[in-house]
């Protein structure tokens, strides 16, 4: 491909958009796990997230979170327009910590789940799913 | 709205007492999630099912609350333990106020 004037203001659009994904992820993603966290330090450790590799159709991705001795998991895909996707809350009959659903994915993105423990503490598990087709509409 | 929303619960009709038991969920609702543009330009309003709940004689197994990023037709799949005979209680809480309950008991044996 020659450098000519459209090519490179096309080259620079998509530098552009590529660069502008991770600062938008950023804001709202790291707002909603602060609120779920309050603040608290978040280790790695016994949580367990799902999810495929590639996914044709971002409108249904299943996913699976279960992690033992958690009290409630949060799960974030980072880069929809509101990052949120579901809060689940164990009752004392749930016979394992563990649940499996649909979610939308507007693009390739990283699927975070976030799991409270009983003691209080917080674990994090992420995975990158690529998306073929975004599930967002628009 | 609340056109055609159709719960439908797989639990199994039998178990061992204190046995754990998976229970798999679908509810037919269209989430539609407030960020689609009709053909004019206009944003479609938000409506999904924000909340699930599932019960066994009253007593709580799994409180989901659910955003926009949840798919059509919301599924869930989990695992309750049975501590005796009764009744599973599924609770979808939809924006619009609307309630779909549906219920399965359960015999130990």
């Amino acid at each position: 491909m020659e450098l000519t004037r459209r090519n490179a203001i096309i080259m620079g659009a998509g530098a552009f958009f590529v660069a502008g994904l991770p600062l938008r992820v950023s804001a709202a993603g790291e707002e909603a796990i602060a609120a779920f966290t309050g603040g608290a330090e978040i280790g790695t450790g016994d949580i367990k997230l799902t999810a495929p590799e590639i996914a044709e159709n971002g409108n249904t991705v299943p996913i699976e979170v279960s992690s033992d001795g958690a009290a409630e998991i949060m799960v974030l895909a980072m880069g929809n327009p509101t990052p949120g996707v579901a809060t689940f809350k164990f009752g004392p009959l749930a016979a394992s910590r563990y649940a499996s659903t649909r979610i939308r994915l507007a693009g390739t993105q990283d699927v975070v789940a976030i799991a409270k423990l009983e003691d209080g503490s917080f674990v994090q598990a992420s995975s990158t799913v690529k998306v073929t087709i975004g599930g967002c509409g628009g | 709205m609340a056109s055609g929303v159709k719960p439908r619960v797989k639990v199994p009709k039998s178990a061992a007492a204190g046995d754990s038991i998976v229970i798999k969920t679908l509810i037919s609702h269209k989430m539609e999630s407030g960020q689609r543009k009709d053909s004019d330009g206009n944003v479609i309003p938000r409506s999904i099912i924000n909340r699930f709940t599932c019960e066994f004689n009253g007593e709580s197994v799994i409180d989901v609350a659910m955003e926009p990023a949840i798919s059509t037709n919301p599924y869930f799949e989990f695992e309750a333990t049975v501590p005796e005979a009764g009744e599973f209680k599924f609770t979808w809480y939809d924006d619009d106020g609307s309630v779909y309950e549906e219920s399965k008991s359960i015999a130990i044996g």
